[in-house]
């Protein structure tokens, strides 16, 4: 049974690594999650970028946030990745499967998959 | 949208970007009828707005004029012969109890009711995504009840560590999880 001792056990090992994390994200992922989104099934993309970037010890670098309507629905589910320096890029009608591909190539290996891009969407 | 469970995601993103400190997720079962309400204690609406936010061509959101989150809910509830309603209170108003309440009724029998879907996941997404506000959620079936609120946890993890910390979100979706097993 999950109990509340072990949240404090979580919170006893966690505290002194927080402290280390904090303003070192060298790449942002954002998750368009309005109602076009939503709909569209940006919350296993999501749940797949949160897991993925955890899984591959990529936390300390990479920061996955959530925002609203980005303005292009029919592309939804729309993943954007800012990196300090660089053009933005934007991954359209995401699912867990094409994440994890970003999270191996693009957040791993910082060469983006140039065929989930917008650029590259054919209808 | 596939799941009421994402139409409870997307309203409550509503209530955040009110700037709700808390806001309640109640889901209540009771024989054919599931009664879902959001309760926040957000900046509220006017009446003048209230009356317009069930029209699809009504939206507070600036990049395009069309707005389907409240029309989404209410048609999935009133496909099943349910109901919905929203009231609120305005913060300039009512500065001391102030939000918006959304409740929908659905007939779980009906052949167009909308499956619930995955609810912890919706949970653990808005804690991720939010976790400086405050959630409390109770899903009741019957005798049987599923709760969590994220006061109580923000109480053992302190300002040190946030709630949308990955072990913490794994641990909140495996407290769900066992709960969800005996309900």
């Amino acid at each position: 049974m999950k109990s509340l001792a072990e949240l404090q056990a979580i919170k006893d090992r966690m505290k002194d690594r927080v402290v280390l994390r904090e303003g070192v994200d060298e790449k942002r992922v954002v998750v368009g999650m309005a109602t076009c989104g939503i709909a569209a099934g940006a919350r296993p993309v999501l749940n797949a970028f949160v897991q993925g970037v955890n899984e591959a010890g990529l936390a300390s670098k990479v920061s996955v946030t959530q925002t609203g309507c980005i303005g292009i629905c029919q592309y939804e589910p729309v993943v954007e990745i800012f990196e300090a320096g660089k053009e933005k890029v934007t991954y359209v009608k995401m699912t867990a499967e094409k994440a994890a591909k970003v999270i191996e190539e693009h957040l791993k290996n910082g060469k983006v998959v140039a065929e989930y891009t917008i650029a590259n969407y054919k209808a | 949208m596939k799941e009421l469970s994402l139409n409870i995601l997307d309203i409550t993103e509503n209530s955040v970007k009110a700037g709700a400190s808390l806001t309640e997720i109640l889901i209540d079962e009771q024989a054919d009828i599931i009664t879902i309400t959001i309760k926040d204690n957000g900046c509220g609406m006017s009446e003048e707005v209230v009356k317009k936010v069930t029209d699809p061509f009504y939206t507070t959101r600036t990049t395009r004029s069309v707005g389907l989150g409240i029309p989404l809910f209410k048609l999935a509830a009133e496909m099943t012969g349910g109901s919905f309603e929203i009231s609120s209170r305005e913060k300039a108003l009512y500065p001391s109890s102030h939000g918006t309440v959304t409740k929908a009724s659905f007939n779980k029998n009906h052949i167009d009711f909308t499956p619930l879907g995955d609810v912890a996941s919706t949970l653990t997404t808005l804690i991720q995504g939010h976790p400086e506000t405050d959630f409390y959620f109770s899903h009741k079936k019957g005798e049987g009840e599923v709760t969590l609120d994220t006061r109580e946890l923000r109480a053992i993890l302190g300002d040190e560590v946030s709630l949308g910390e990955y072990e913490v979100i794994k641990w909140i979706e495996g407290f769900l999880s066992e709960q969800y097993q005996s309900l």
